[in-house]
């Protein structure tokens, strides 16, 4: 879409010009979203080693059935769907954001970036909910012979193979890695839907000050753009990984 | 145009056009996708226990791919990385390549790992693997 001319031949690297032809913020925000992507890349590497280490892992279909104000309906992937539509929503804000910032409509830029606060803290309550309903879950596990009701932490995971215990399938208790991960992994993200809330609203409020229109550009949007955008980013594999496989 | 920039030293600034089509048309693509997983997704479910082990790793691949084309979407045109010059593409995903040994090395790490213990070190056979009573519990790994 970049139809500046640019001559032939340029010499970016001859000094007087940046030879990525890119602001220096914008180039440090993409080297930080670069080594959080190998950080979340860590995890969720270990999380894979783990999960192909052991003979039995929790089956996210009966782990995420649950949906708020269905009682036990069996929903699976419903509710995650729901989180993911709400993030992909919010880039698309965001990106809009950004789009009325070159544009240099700052009624344009306020209203996106309130629409994208809006969609953060709608994610957030969503995993807010589901971390709850998976804390305080009750479920029949096999423990030593006798029948426990136990939720998902990281230290329980009622989610282990099932036996035959007085007529019944009942599930064993499962290794705990499986709470570990998940409630590790879907937590950083989290806080990095979090934070990049706070950053957007501190965008709301410059852009409302004016500063954007003092300074003459609004390329602080397009830096918290990134770092939104990569929030989502980083959602897509978490869904992949958690959820649907 | 100019406006939009914030350094003489920059020539360019991603995504002036003038219309917001390509959001959409991203967003739109962005949905499909996300529902082609799904659909795969419920598809693992109701088959859960029928399909043997091909059929499911295959059907996982192909959400894991849909998942990467996603990314590309994502990054390509809302981060407007695919707007930029071809060296700070390249200082972006070059590095990321990484990922392709990293994952490969890991995951067979952790599946060697898996058949270490079920085999006592290849020591036996690893039909005592599963400890149960219940015959029929399939296999839900990946």
């Amino acid at each position: 879409m970049s139809t500046t001319a640019i001559p032939t031949n340029t010499k970016w690297w001859n000094g007087g010009r940046s030879p990525f032809n890119i602001s220096y913020g914008k180039v440090m925000m993409w080297y930080f979203l670069m080594s959080d992507a190998f950080t979340f890349g860590a995890f969720l590497i270990s999380y894979g080693t783990i999960r192909f280490s052991v003979n039995h892992w929790a089956d996210p279909n009966h782990v995420f059935n649950a949906f708020p104000f269905a009682g036990h309906a069996n929903l699976p992937l419903a509710f995650v769907s729901l989180m993911t539509f709400i993030l992909i929503f919010s880039s698309v804000t965001m990106v809009l954001a950004v789009h009325e910032g070159h544009k240099m409509n700052r009624k344009g830029v306020e209203k996106y970036m309130i629409l994208t606060i809006l969609g953060g803290l709608a994610f957030l309550g969503c995993q807010a909910w589901e971390w709850t309903h998976m804390i305080t879950g009750d479920h029949a596990v096999l423990v030593n012979g006798q029948i426990e009701h136990w939720g998902t932490t990281v230290t329980r995971n009622p989610w282990g193979p099932e036996v035959m215990h007085n007529g019944q399938l009942v599930a064993t208790p499962g290794p705990i890695a499986f709470g570990g991960y998940f409630f590790g992994i879907t937590g950083f993200h989290g806080f990095h839907v979090f934070s990049g809330v706070i950053i957007n609203l501190v965008m709301l409020i410059k852009t409302r000050l004016g500063h954007f229109d003092q300074r003459g550009h609004y390329e602080m949007i397009e830096k918290a753009g990134l770092y939104w955008h990569f929030v989502d980013l980083v959602w897509v594999f978490v869904f992949l990984c958690f959820y649907l496989v | 145009m100019s406006s939009n920039v914030s350094s003489p030293e920059i020539t360019h600034a991603p995504e002036h056009a003038s219309g917001t089509g390509r959001i959409w048309k991203t967003f739109w693509v962005l949905s499909v996708l996300t529902v082609i997983e799904l659909g795969l997704g419920y598809l693992l479910y109701y088959q859960h226990g029928k399909w043997g082990y091909g059929p499911v790793i295959s059907t996982k691949l192909v959400i894991a791919i849909l998942t990467l084309l996603k990314a590309y979407y994502i990054v390509s045109i809302f981060m407007h990385l695919g707007d930029e010059i071809r060296n700070m593409i390249m200082t972006i995903i070059v590095p990321l390549l990484l990922f392709v040994w990293f994952i490969a090395a890991f995951l067979w790490d952790g599946d060697s790992w898996r058949s270490l213990r079920n085999t006592d070190a290849h020591s036996r056979v690893p039909q005592t693997e599963q400890h149960q009573s219940h015959p029929v519990e399939k296999d839900a790994k990946p």
